[in-house]
């Protein structure tokens, strides 16, 4: 895909995913797939630790790594182009809002947006999630096209057990605050979704759910949720933190209403997330945060505010970091995202079979590379994660423990925190032997 | 490696077979803290007669640093005069901020002394301190119970 600097789109045709032929494709892509190449492009990853030892970075659930040519951007913007955007009658003025809606622009065709004006920047994508859960909140005291996003008492709103706390927290308190009913779809022993019916009724108004969980490695069934909800009328958003940045998304396929991601995990910058939303549904959204640069006009009594997406963008936004997700998106699109998520299809069976090799560990979460990603909790015996981790780090690899922030997983489960290994599209096969024979290292630090 | 200045042989041994552990009637308070970054949790109650620790006891879920620790704190508190405890755990937290270059008085702090290697590991030394804040918030509010003011 090219955008010129004013970021008129180019959106590229995107074949319709899952066939048989697309698969064979995405197979053939991973054979031209060098990960050795790849990982040059990754300055960090050539780093020691500990007095030498190879970084063996697994914790790519929790952030990605840069490559140089989203620094460049970044420090390029910087150098060259910095000024506040949509303001200003300057060059640079001119040059700096370009290059921030070229970056809309650029992830609306990553993920296959119908307009750059679907997508809306935020801090983060808990952010984002809180955007949709507080303009749901505001909806009581705006105008009658609000009203598909009114909650009271009597409505629910519809989550899982797996998710991230920020698909969690955000939904509980707007229950609070309307009064609107939280329910959730159970998990089963394999760590997929339970998906009984009774759970989404004629009441739900929005159902919220992860599309990759960052605990279990599940991908989840989306269109099975999307049509559950659609029966009733609901609104589907979709957690796409631990998808996004893993495989080939099409918002127009996936068929939901709202797609909140973040940057950092993309190998994109800190500081930047995005909310993408249907055009007609964001248009109709009452604001989340007021302030400059998301008004109509404004008078001492009243505001009128801004059409989408920068009725949701109040105040300066993060120009910098957006731009450096551009040159993110640009750098996944190079490379493939179908070539990415057969690297991560391959590296994560091949993650399970070593793991199982490992007397004594346990997968929490599905024990086959089907219907999973590339995140990968486990337990070793009853060693404490803290414990695993702290003998791993030592040996150079990174991975993360605790609850992930999604302390209900643990809690159905057992397991006070979770070990876990996550891998990106610079990970390798050597790295994955490595936490194998690191973790024999620790069974034997702590003589198990 | 590194490994074996955190993980003493005292830790581990206190770990795998930790002191005064389980919950015990009669008590004065009874707290639960968590580690919410890392899901550690423990509840411990505390006895106090006038101006003894008569009991500290506990159920924990957690790394081996913070089930050593509060296996440790036990040895440490329990039968003390409130003031000596106060004391012991002022020393321990001098120790456990002291980035490794503590040089604990044994005589004080006994297999405490051990967490002296934790104290270079900063993601850790909360771990280690978990059960003396759980101890520290349960002798307090017995003492409120009592109208004792520490």
């Amino acid at each position: 895909m090219t955008t010129d600097l004013a970021g008129s789109p180019v959106l590229r045709p995107r074949p319709p995913v899952g066939s048989v032929a697309d698969a064979a494709e995405a197979l053939a892509g991973a054979q031209h797939y060098d990960v050795d190449v790849v990982r040059k492009d990754f300055p960090l990853l050539a780093r020691t630790v500990h007095g030498g030892k190879p970084l063996v970075y697994l914790d790519n659930a929790a952030t990605s790594q840069k490559p140089t040519a989203v620094l460049d951007a970044e420090r390029e913007y910087y150098e060259r182009h910095n000024a506040n955007v949509h303001r200003g009658i300057h060059v640079l003025a001119e040059e700096a809002t370009a290059m921030y809606e070229g970056a809309r622009t650029k992830v609306a065709a990553f993920i296959g947006a119908a307009t750059p004006q679907e997508v809306v920047f935020t801090k983060n994508a808990s952010e984002a999630i809180n955007l949709v859960a507080y303009a749901m909140g505001n909806a009581g005291a705006s105008g009658p096209r609000a009203g598909r996003f009114r909650l009271g008492p009597g409505d629910e709103v519809v989550i899982t057990e797996m998710e991230h706390h920020s698909n969690i927290v955000p939904w509980q308190l707007l229950c609070e605050r309307t009064g609107a009913t939280l329910k959730w779809f159970g998990l089963t022993d394999e760590g997929r979704l339970d998906l009984i019916d009774g759970v989404i009724t004629d009441r739900t108004k929005i159902v919220c759910v992860v599309h990759q969980s960052n605990i279990l490695g599940t991908v989840n069934p989306v269109a099975d949720m999307v049509a559950r909800a659609k029966a009733v009328g609901a609104l589907v958003l979709l957690d796409g933190c631990q998808s996004v940045p893993h495989m080939g998304i099409d918002v127009a396929d996936l068929g939901v209403d709202f797609l909140a991601f973040s940057g950092h995990k993309m190998c994109g910058p800190t500081g930047v997330g995005a909310l993408w939303g249907r055009g007609d549904l964001l248009a109709a959204m009452p604001p989340f945060l007021g302030g400059g640069e998301m008004i109509e006009t404004v008078t001492m009594e009243r505001s009128t505010f801004a059409a989408p997406p920068h009725r949701f963008e109040a105040g300066t936004p993060m120009i910098a970091q957006a731009v450096g997700l551009g040159a993110a998106v640009d750098y996944l699109t190079d490379l493939g995202m179908d070539a990415v998520a057969a690297h991560e299809r391959a590296l994560t069976a091949h993650a399970l079979d070593v793991l199982g090799t490992v007397p004594g560990l346990r997968i929490i979460g599905p024990p086959t590379p089907i219907g999973r990603g590339g995140a990968i909790s486990f337990a070793v015996e009853d060693l404490h994660p803290h414990d695993v981790g702290q003998v791993l780090d030592e040996l150079g690899i990174a991975v993360r423990v605790g609850h992930h922030c999604a302390r209900p997983v643990c809690q159905r489960y057992g397991v006070p925190a979770t070990t876990r290994a996550s891998f990106h599209l610079y990970s390798t096969q050597r790295e994955v032997d490595a936490l194998g024979e690191g973790l024999l290292r620790v069974k034997a630090f702590f003589r198990l | 490696m590194n490994l074996e200045s955190m993980y003493q042989d005292i830790i581990l041994d206190h770990y795998r077979n930790p002191h005064h552990s389980g919950l015990r009637e009669p008590f004065d308070a009874e707290v639960h803290h968590v580690n919410p970054t890392c899901g550690d949790e423990v509840t411990l109650r505390v006895r106090v007669d006038g101006e003894r620790i008569e009991d500290v006891s506990y159920e924990s879920t957690g790394c081996s640093i913070s089930q050593a620790a509060a296996s440790v704190l036990t040895d440490l508190v329990v039968g003390q005069e409130l003031s000596d405890a106060l004391s012991i755990h002022e020393r321990f937290l001098e120790m456990m901020h002291s980035q490794g270059r503590g040089e604990p008085d044994e005589d004080v702090l006994e297999d405490a002394v051990a967490f002296v290697g934790v104290s270079r590991y900063p993601a850790r030394i909360k771990c280690a301190l978990l059960p003396w804040m759980a101890w520290k918030d349960a002798t307090a509010q017995a003492l409120a119970q009592k109208g004792v003011h520490s």
